[in-house]
């Protein structure tokens, strides 16, 4: 497998992977969507809530501010050997808000810059959220516990607000000429690479009269490899895109191990029973939503002996 | 009622470019080259934005605060 990086930013990331399958690309996207772990705000004792927002939506709102995430510093709850309700400092975050509009006729608009933390690693990624409106003599004040989780959990949790992968399709181009004026029109849609062009970006490349001319009236698809992958990430900001990368990585390689010692060992999880497959009358039972099956309804009949007494259909 | 954190398909935050959409709005700016401007790309946040419409500000007129309602309202 090879990789090869086309662009990064402060939230975003593109990088080429060449020489794997999409199983695999797609076990690294699902990672990353459910299984890298960020800091999100979990539980939240009000003190005072007296804005025009219920409390369910305002901690429904607060909960979905994304914090900065520090990885090495904190465990996640099902690590911690603590087994409180709430954690204790190896896992949670304690975080402070108290806002309150006292002058006549000015609107106190609450922002996520407002919440204070414990940790000033742990602070929300952007300060200008807005979390709540208040008039006057309305008030919000309240101490919330943040934690680490994972995207599986909640999506809140979850470091990507993208991630996605593409095939890419792959040109030979022997006219010089007319590869250089195809990365001259569509920069950012298509790359030269040994005198191939491939694509990155479809639209890019679909606007780009010279890069369509390249098709000669086939389809795109009838061009595109299927083992080289254009893959895009954005991150909600908690963690760098970099970061997201490596996790996901270290993650999954920690998966396949456990996978691989399971297969060795030949161990079978306790959870995982043989399963049953259901007898004939069952499966018509089921079949019908009659819900539980028992040798009584089997029999059938009443007491007056008139014998089962089966549905017609 | 007031601006969602989220978009609502892709998760990613808004909550924090509607003021400076509605300033630029209000300004006369065209939209798109706002949205465009704000980094939001995807149509799924686009609409998030534009469809959005703020209603806690005529909400608010009619809350119970220190003041008696009937003080503040009626404008």
């Amino acid at each position: 497998m090879k990789v090869k990086i086309i662009s990064v930013t402060e939230d975003t990331i593109q990088f080429i992977v060449k020489e794997c399958d999409a199983a695999f690309v797609n076990a690294l996207r699902r990672t990353m969507l459910a299984e890298v772990p960020t800091m999100a705000i979990e539980d939240i004792f009000y003190f005072d809530n007296s804005s025009v927002i219920p409390d369910e939506v305002l901690a429904h709102r607060i909960g979905l501010v994304p914090l900065k995430t520090d990885l090495d510093n904190y465990l996640l709850p099902e690590k911690c050997d603590c087994e409180a309700e709430l954690g204790c400092p190896k896992c949670r975050v304690t975080l402070n808000l108290n806002v309150e509009a006292n002058e006549e006729d000015v609107i106190v608009s609450v922002y996520s810059g407002d919440i204070k933390s414990v940790d000033p690693n742990i602070v929300p990624v952007s300060q200008n959220i807005l979390l709540a409106k208040l008039a006057l003599g309305q008030a919000i004040r309240f101490e919330a516990y943040a934690q680490l989780n994972k995207g599986k959990v909640h999506s809140k949790f979850s470091p990507v607000s993208m991630a996605i992968f593409n095939n890419i399709a792959e040109f030979d181009v022997e006219d010089n000429e007319i590869a250089a004026k195809c990365v001259e029109e569509a920069p950012k849609g298509v790359l030269l690479e040994n005198g191939k062009i491939k694509v990155i970006n479809v639209q890019t490349f679909n606007k780009s009269p010279t890069c369509k001319s390249l098709l000669k009236e086939k389809s795109l698809i009838n061009y595109m490899k299927n083992d080289e992958y254009i893959f895009t990430i954005e991150s909600t900001g908690s963690l760098s895109p970099k970061q997201i990368v490596n996790e996901s990585v270290k993650i999954l390689t920690e998966k396949l191990q456990e996978l691989r010692h399971k297969i060795e060992v030949g161990e079978i999880h306790d959870e995982i029973e043989l399963f049953e497959a259901p007898t004939e009358v069952g499966r018509r039972l089921y079949a019908i939503g009659a819900g539980d099956f028992t040798d009584e309804d089997e029999e059938g009949g009443d007491e007056e002996g008139r014998g089962p007494v089966y549905d017609e259909t | 009622m007031i601006v969602p954190i989220r978009c609502f398909s892709c998760g990613k935050v808004i909550g924090d470019k509607w003021e400076a959409f509605k300033k630029r709005v209000d300004l006369g700016e065209e939209p798109d080259k706002i949205l465009d401007d704000l980094g939001v790309t995807r149509y799924c946040c686009r609409r998030m934005l534009i469809s959005h419409v703020e209603v806690i500000d005529d909400v608010m007129k009619f809350h119970e605060g220190k003041e008696p309602i009937n003080h503040r309202g009626g404008k």
